[in-house]
């Protein structure tokens, strides 16, 4: 067991009301890249935090051995004192700070004066730069930088640091390929320094590239970690571990019988706010009415930015395509006309985009309609009320009363009040961006009956997930998106999870 | 599978309690209802203690019939700039330049009125029209623009600091006509007779607390109708006769001095109007929306920049009418007039409860961090105490104040 650097035992890892890691036990071997993956929400990345600091020694259960030795992070500084680094998703770099003054923010090197001394600096990030293969001057502002670019950096960051142990969370996830397979290639370029990396990553096709082992989490569980130099260990194989999950009776019966086109959506392209990149291109979808249309697509496929830009071009620039509603073409500029046009978006971060958490209840739920309990701009407050008790008995919103702070709420209940919000515009399309997320099985429950009341009323519905056996059990139709580009729309009956991942992982080029 | 196709039945409802069964039962525990209005009710707590501190401390001159006058007369206008500015801060904005908009609508005022001979009223329709475009002029640049409050409101700061000056020529101008004056020194007084005191003022007083009884026991009776929970019947009549008793107090003190101030009228007027402007109306939620979460707001539809720009409009709207307030009280128009004046109305705002992260707040609320400002002042004052030394206090108040915003928004935490 010498060979191995890392070793975490049992660890146990409790929000309030989820259970986000239950025991896992994960070993890497010294000088390997050891992949870990699973569905969004698995819990791949609270792992790498605790195993970071981000979530302190003491809050959570199970311990961490690296060299051998148990080991106690307070904090990320603790974790870097002993090589070990996290590159998250989002890259952490200041973007009007030059290359050499990011490397070295945090860790600045003082000369005799007590003052940093740039020359050195500079020096040092250029030697830096050069092994990782960046050839920028050090002074260079961040910000005039590609994301590719940037990751590099980043990886400079973390040599600097005298990393011996690499974590980087979805590394590839913003790049395109020639970026990626160039990150690939340093990847195995520190591994030949001895380097010992951990990387999480949906692109199963990099995984069997280039991992030595792979670890699959499935529902905060390490459910086994597979040799990758084993004959038997391809795409299909790992698929089968991260969706292996049965269909129960998890997902509540529903009778389906669709109506007429709703919604549709024709070539459909939107271009990203600041980079120059399609987020979107050319999506084409519809939805009936009394169906339940799924888009299944991994995490940067552009699902979010799709829904988004459809709902008054909330997000992104250059949006070109067509939108029909009931068969009728209609400009949706803003988030007012599509209410109007009877378009309802439910948000993927209810805490950051979905509820007013200091205000309560019953505010929230009129939010977006206050114009139907209001005449001449005053609001009737007791009509309100009644509107929000209503909510609270059919959406059986567990609160206290409907004057109770909304912020106090479990994940559930919170889902439940913006759900209501939704229903109070009375739309005839809705379209749910993970709404299950961060939510306790239970609540899940509630919110697909909740989903098939609708349907039976007649409404359409999309739901955006991450989690195909939600899709599967919930849709009568699934799109997939890869790479902003839908790439392939089956019924739910030929479905399976495998199939759809295949669609999912399918890389650019080999799309039409 | 199992099929569950009625959900509804799946889990129990909650009880549901008739309106007669939640006539009687309303909550009775105090310690609840104060811990659950922690925030609101800790600073009429606050503002009582004050009130006796100083009442002690000056030997019952400070609620004297004359001090007490005085106090609304000298702080008026600050309290209708901090009307203006809470609401400026639940948006998640802030004015910088309300003093100088002060100065500047009380100079062009003058200019028209002293200078160039107008009716009185022409000078206040004049502050008013100044005051909106100088409203108008923020909120462009803030909502269309996209620039921070906080740069466009001090540069506003400098702006109309200067214009001030440009406008006056750099001196002062005195005095306005006596119907001019009227507005912050005027007092509405013996219409209804009476021996030593002014009938009036208490006829008011007493419609006030009967305004304030009957609509409390309205909502009370729509919170029953509609379920909701509600104080106890005796703890509902106890609160009624305290604020009655207060408000009555404060009436029957008028009354034995001057009568009542014409400018308490405008101030109760605004306080009212706002208070039901935040409250009833969309544009007021829209405001509590935009500051309690921007993004939010903007994807449930509301039109994030005209409620900006609007309230902006109507920050320079109320600047004026303090404007016209303090022109008249000082009986003309300085360079320097209103100089700081926001740092007050901002001080009111947030010891008054508003969020410094927006989305908090009341007018009301507004007021009392006003009149703990003011009853701090001049108590103060009349203590002897220096200039340097109130300095002092004041800013410790206003720390505390928002210290203990911060320390209960922490425990209050949302969770995760």
């Amino acid at each position: 067991m010498d060979d191995t650097i890392l070793e975490m035992r049992r660890i146990t890892k409790t929000f309030p009301g989820v259970t986000a890691l239950e025991d896992v036990t994960l070993a890497v071997r010294r000088g390997e890249i050891h992949a870990i993956c699973g569905e969004n929400g698995a819990g791949k990345s609270t792992l790498m935090k605790v195993l970071s600091g981000v979530y302190p020694s003491g809050s959570y259960d199970g311990e961490i051995l690296f060299d051998g030795k148990p080991m106690q992070f307070r904090g990320i500084r603790d974790s870097e004192a002993n090589g070990i680094v996290i590159i998250h998703q989002e890259l952490a770099l200041v973007p009007y700070l030059s290359i050499a003054e990011n490397i070295f923010l945090g860790n600045e090197r003082r000369g005799r004066s007590g003052l940093i001394d740039w020359n050195f600096a500079n020096a040092e990030a250029a030697k830096l730069l050069a092994s990782v293969g960046l050839h920028e001057n050090p002074v260079t502002p961040v910000i005039q930088l590609g994301v590719g670019k940037q990751q590099l950096v980043e990886i400079a960051k973390a040599l600097s640091k005298k990393v011996r142990l690499l974590i980087l969370d979805e590394p590839t996830a913003a790049l395109n390929d020639i970026d990626s397979a160039h990150l690939l290639d340093l990847l195995r370029a520190l591994k030949e320094q001895g380097i010992t990396c951990i990387m999480i990553s949906h692109k199963l096709n990099e995984i069997t590239a280039i991992a030595d082992s792979t670890t699959v989490i499935r529902d905060g569980r390490a459910v086994e970690t597979l040799d990758m130099t084993a004959d038997d260990v391809n795409q299909q194989r790992i698929i089968r571990g991260m969706v292996g999950r049965d269909l129960d009776s998890f997902y509540p019966d529903r009778e389906s019988s669709p109506g007429d086109e709703v919604l549709r959506i024709e070539d459909w392209t939107v271009r990203h706010p600041v980079q120059d990149r399609m987020v979107v291109e050319g999506v084409g979808l519809s939805v009936r009415a009394g169906e339940v249309v799924g888009i299944a697509g991994l995490m940067g496929a552009g699902r979010t930015e799709l829904a988004m830009s459809v709902f008054g071009r909330s997000y992104g620039r250059d949006i070109r395509g067509r939108l029909f509603v009931h068969g009728r073409e209609v400009q949706a500029r803003t988030v007012a006309e599509a209410i109007d046009n009877g378009i309802a978006y439910v948000t993927e971060d209810r805490k950051r985009y979905g509820l007013n958490l200091i205000d309560d209840v019953r505010r929230n739920v009129s939010a977006a309609a206050l114009d139907r309990l209001s005449r001449l701009g005053w609001v009737n407050g007791n009509e309100e009320i009644k509107v929000a008790e209503t909510s609270r008995k059919e959406m059986n919103i567990r609160t206290p009363s409907v004057m109770a702070v909304v912020g106090k709420l479990s994940g559930g209940n919170q889902q439940k009040v913006v759900l209501s919000k939704w229903l109070f515009t009375d739309p005839d399309v809705l379209i749910l961006d993970e709404p299950t997320r961060g939510i306790d099985v239970g609540a899940k429950y509630e919110i697909y009956t909740i989903i098939n009341r609708l349907v039976a009323a007649g409404k359409a519905v999309i739901v955006i997930s991450s989690e195909l056996p939600e899709l599967l059990g919930m849709c009568d139709r699934i799109y997939t998106l890869a790479a902003g580009r839908i790439t392939g729309e089956m019924p739910v009956a030929e479905a399976t999870q495998e199939s759809l991942m295949e669609l999912m992982t399918k890389d650019k080029e080999l799309v039409g | 599978m199992t099929s569950i196709k009625t959900p509804s039945t799946e889990r129990p409802t909650p009880p549901d309690s008739t309106p007669t069964a939640a006539l009687h039962s309303g909550t009775n525990d105090l310690r609840a209802l104060v811990l659950n209005n922690l925030r609101q009710s800790g600073i009429y707590v606050a503002l009582v203690v004050i009130v006796a501190l100083f009442a002690v401390l000056t030997d019952g001159v400070l609620l004297s019939p004359g001090n007490i006058t005085n106090i609304v007369l000298q702080y008026s206008y600050i309290l209708v700039l901090a009307i203006g500015m809470v609401i400026l801060i639940i948006g998640g904005h802030i004015d910088l330049s309300v003093g100088s908009v002060v100065a500047l609508t009380g100079a062009v005022s003058a200019v028209l009125v002293i200078q160039q001979g107008h009716p009185w009223w022409i000078g206040v329709v004049a502050a008013l029209v100044v005051g909106v475009a100088v409203g108008a002029w923020h909120g462009f640049w803030v909502a269309y623009a996209g620039i921070p409050a906080f740069i466009v409101t001090l540069a506003g700061m400098l702006l109309f600091r200067g214009l001030t000056l440009r406008v006056l020529d750099n001196i002062s101008l005195s005095p306005f006509p006596s119907e001019y004056q009227q507005v912050a020194a005027g007092f509405l007084n013996g219409l209804l007779g009476g021996e030593g005191f002014d009938a009036f003022t208490l006829l008011i007083g007493a419609i006030a607390v009967a305004g304030y009884a009957v609509s409390g026991f309205r909502t009370r009776v729509a919170r029953i109708r509609y379920q909701q929970p509600v104080e106890s019947f005796p703890l509902f009549v106890a609160r009624v006769v305290l604020v009655g008793a207060v408000l009555m107090y404060f009436a029957w003190q008028l009354a034995h001095a001057r009568g009542l101030p014409i400018v308490l009228i405008i101030l109760a007027v605004l306080v009212l109007v706002y208070g039901l402007l935040t409250r009833r109306t969309v544009f007021g939620r829209q405001v509590y929306a935009i500051g309690g979460n921007l993004s939010a707001a903007a994807l449930s539809g509301v039109k994030v920049r005209t409620v900006n720009f609007w309230m902006f409009v109507n920050m320079g709207f109320l600047a004026a009418v303090a404007g016209v307030i303090y022109s008249s009280r000082s009986n003309g128009a300085q360079p320097a007039a209103g100089n700081m004046f926001e740092l007050d109305a901002i001080a009111a705002a947030f010891i008054g409860g508003a969020a410094v992260t927006g989305g908090v707040g009341t007018v009301v609320g507004a007021m009392v961090g006003g009149l703990i400002m003011a009853v701090m002042s001049n108590g103060m004052q009349l203590m002897g105490i220096d200039q340097s030394t109130q300095s002092v206090v004041k800013g410790l108040v206003l720390l505390v104040a928002v210290a203990f915003d911060v320390y209960n928004k922490r425990r209050a935490g949302t969770s995760r």
